[in-house]
């Protein structure tokens, strides 16, 4: 089992769950974190478009996560943990 | 020029500045002061409106809020007066919604707070926060059938206690659950207060007098801060992950889940985000749209109303009656009721040509809105337009161009940043033909044949991409990365879908109208005086020699000035060949969006910036349309 490397959000492959280490600094982290995307919070990747757009899914809610923003999200890989 | 109020500061109107008695939205408090304010609030899509529209009934008085597009709905439930709220995800200053929502809060006396029970996780962070700003609220639980189809149980009287206010099950589309709408106002109270923000709030409550105001000080609300003279705390991030902590104990006591299916809607919505099913699909909705509003409407609908109803019954009458006045082709009579005149071509123009599109393609934009397929287009768009500066939030206005530009410079407002704003309004001026020219430049272009088709479309693509990157590099900032929930697809509700409709079609037209006819009026001035003909020949050698066209097309190009459509129809006259069709066709649509889309731009964007960009477009449009003619002819 591959040991909690950290990566941008960006680089998950489609259905795979993460675990987020770190949520970027600046405006739209409150908006991040009302959705219930911050530190420690699981999320599930629905969807990777080329370019890196992401959807991800956040218990029911489906979220779109522009490239430069889900960049700077770091996670690490959780499907095996779940 | 007049400043755009800016995201959280639009309350700086001269008539809110001096504070202590706000008012929600326009025309409220003109009577009935001491009416119980109930203020209905929830995320976005949650089906708010539903329940408004069942508690008001018919008298509903839509009004904007002071300084923003924002609708505020008020209305009257038995001896309350009802107000619905833009959706938000939390109260606080982060967008025009969010302020105005949070004043409408700030006022109330009671909060029906409406929840998605699908998305308890989402939603309750708002309702944590309304109960925290210590207001007397009650839940109103939605979607509650939908719960059972997903296999999903919320347990709504564990939640009530858990949030210390009343808690009830409802179904907005069939209007179960709505007999406890009254009691919900009856019984709503002030719930159970985060532990820790209480304590904080203590302290500065003593500073404000209102608990709601305390709170949203303390989570660094500049704007509420700064009306009591206070520095805004810096404790919002602690504040919100407090919350959202609490919100997560709430609901892994509440929710249950049994094995979940997935849904139809679930399924179709992802397929309209992948690039490879989404762009097909684009494509289908996309014939759709110009079916309707290219076709049923702009063609068959306005071919009768302006033909019939405009050139054929009101223009030879207001010229009968204005001819009772003024000796005909005096200049007075030329300026009224002229071949530019403001009341003949104009009032034609504006009822009988702009009003059907217009309604058309709000009513198409609503239709992609409400099924949720538009937050989905964004989504999937979204990574182009970044190489452009714009994120997918963008595609709002963009399609709104091929409607009207006018229009669409105006919805620029949605935009988060000035940079996008500036960067989308440039773009919508320079490169989208909106629909009355497409009808024209279409026409001749099928006369033209298919290369002219392919070479016109293609140089129009490549000056919107390249003004889009040269804009994009040259200023400075960056692009504000997209971050939007996607809703469930859903049918759209027909009453919401005419509603939304009417609303932004009567706002359009409303601050629209006045503009179409001062530009009318401009025209009229410039046709009488002689001015026309000075543009017109100072336009002539570049005409000529450098775009290789006949003298007159520089007429049309001036006509443009009134009316985009105009300036391509005059060239249906003029002997071209399909070369000199492309050149003139691509100059005219690069060129000076019609006078009324300045006048909006003046006004959205400030007089400097307006005259920079018309300015550019005509350099832009006699660039690179002689290039195209030193190219081709």
């Amino acid at each position: 089992m591959q040991n909690a490397e950290v990566i941008p959000l960006h680089k998950v492959r489609k259905g795979r769950r993460v675990l987020v280490v770190r949520v970027p600094e600046g405006k739209t982290r409150a908006q991040l974190i009302r959705l219930g995307i911050l530190k420690g919070e699981f999320l599930k990747c629905l969807q990777r478009l080329p370019g890196g757009t992401m959807l991800v899914e956040k218990n029911r809610q489906e979220i779109a996560i522009g490239a430069s923003l889900a960049g700077a999200i770091l996670v690490t890989d959780a499907t095996e943990v779940l | 020029m007049s400043e755009r109020p800016l995201t959280g500061q639009y309350h700086s109107s001269p008539h809110n500045h001096i504070e202590k008695h706000r008012h929600i939205g326009v025309g409220i408090g003109e009577e009935d002061v001491d009416r119980i304010k109930v203020v209905l609030v929830g995320n976005p899509n949650v089906g708010k409106s539903i329940f408004f529209n069942h508690m008001s009934g018919l008298y509903v008085d839509v009004s904007n809020y002071p300084g923003t597009t924002v609708e505020v709905s008020r209305g009257r439930f038995n001896t309350f007066d009802v107000f619905d709220t833009p959706g938000v995800y939390g109260i606080s200053s982060f967008t025009d919604e969010e302020s105005v929502t949070r004043d409408c809060v700030l006022e109330a006396d009671v909060v029906l707070n409406i929840v998605d029970s699908v998305h308890l996780e989402r939603d309750l962070f708002l309702t944590q926060q309304l109960i925290d700003m210590g207001k007397k609220t009650a839940v109103l639980l939605n979607f509650s059938d939908e719960l059972e189809k997903q296999g999903i149980d919320v347990d709504a009287k564990l939640l009530a206690s858990y949030l210390g206010v009343p808690v009830f099950n409802t179904t907005a589309v069939t209007k179960k659950g709505f007999e406890h709408i009254e009691q919900a106002i009856a019984e709503a109270r002030k719930g159970e207060q985060d532990l820790t923000i209480h304590r904080r709030l203590h302290t500065m409550l003593s500073r404000t007098g209102s608990e709601a105001e305390a709170l949203l000080i303390l989570e660094g609300d500049e704007v509420i801060a700064q009306r009591h003279g206070i520095a805004p705390g810096e404790d919002r991030e602690v504040m919100y992950i407090e919350r959202r902590n609490r919100v997560n104990i709430i609901i892994n006591a509440v929710l249950s889940e049994r094995n979940r299916r997935k849904r139809i809607g679930s399924t179709f919505g992802r397929w309209a985000v992948n690039p490879w099913t989404g762009v097909p699909i684009l494509a289908v909705v996309l014939y759709f749209v110009y079916l309707f509003v290219g076709v049923l409407i702009a063609q068959d609908l306005v071919g009768f109303t302006e033909e019939t109803l405009g050139h054929g019954i009101w223009e030879p009458w207001i010229q009968g009656v204005v001819s009772n006045f003024l000796a005909p082709q005096s200049w007075l009579w030329t300026i009224l009721v002229g071949e530019f005149g403001a009341l003949s071509m104009t009032v034609t123009y504006l009822l009988f040509l702009l009003l059907p599109l217009v309604v058309a393609f709000y009513l198409a934009l609503a239709l992609m809105e409400d099924s949720g397929y538009l937050p989905r287009l964004a989504t999937m768009v979204d990574r182009s337009l970044n190489a452009i500066g714009l994120n997918g939030r963008a595609v709002i206005p963009l399609i709104l161009g091929f409607g009207c530009v006018t229009m669409a410079t105006i919805t620029t407002r949605l935009l988060e940043s000035e940079r996008e704003k500036r960067i989308a309004t440039s773009i919508l001026q320079f490169a989208i033909p909106c629909s009355a020219q497409i009808a024209v430049v279409a026409a001749l272009l099928t006369g033209a044949g298919f290369q002219a088709m392919v070479i016109y479309t293609a140089t129009i693509f490549t000056v919107f991409v390249v003004i889009g990157t040269i804009l994009h590099r040259a200023l400075p900032g960056e692009t504000p990365a997209l971050l939007i929930d996607l809703p469930p697809m859903r049918i759209p509700r027909i009453d919401n879908i005419v509603r939304k409709t009417a609303f932004r079609a009567y706002h359009f037209m409303k601050e629209a109208t006045p503009w179409f006819f001062v530009g009318a009026l401009v025209v009229g001035i410039m046709q009488v005086t002689g001015l026309l003909t000075v543009w017109q020949n100072i336009l002539a050698p570049f005409t000529t020699g450098w775009l290789q066209l006949p003298r007159e097309a520089a007429t049309a190009f001036v006509m443009g000035l009134v009316r985009r459509d105009f300036g391509a129809a005059g060239l249906y006259e003029l002997p071209l060949t399909p070369d000199q069709i492309v050149v003139a066709l691509v100059t005219i649509t690069l060129f000076v969006p019609c006078i009324a889309s300045l006048m909006v731009m003046m006004k959205e964007r400030g007089s400097k910036e307006a005259m920079l960009i018309w300015f550019g477009t005509w350099v832009g449009a006699f660039f690179v349309g002689g290039l195209l003619s030193q190219l081709l002819i």
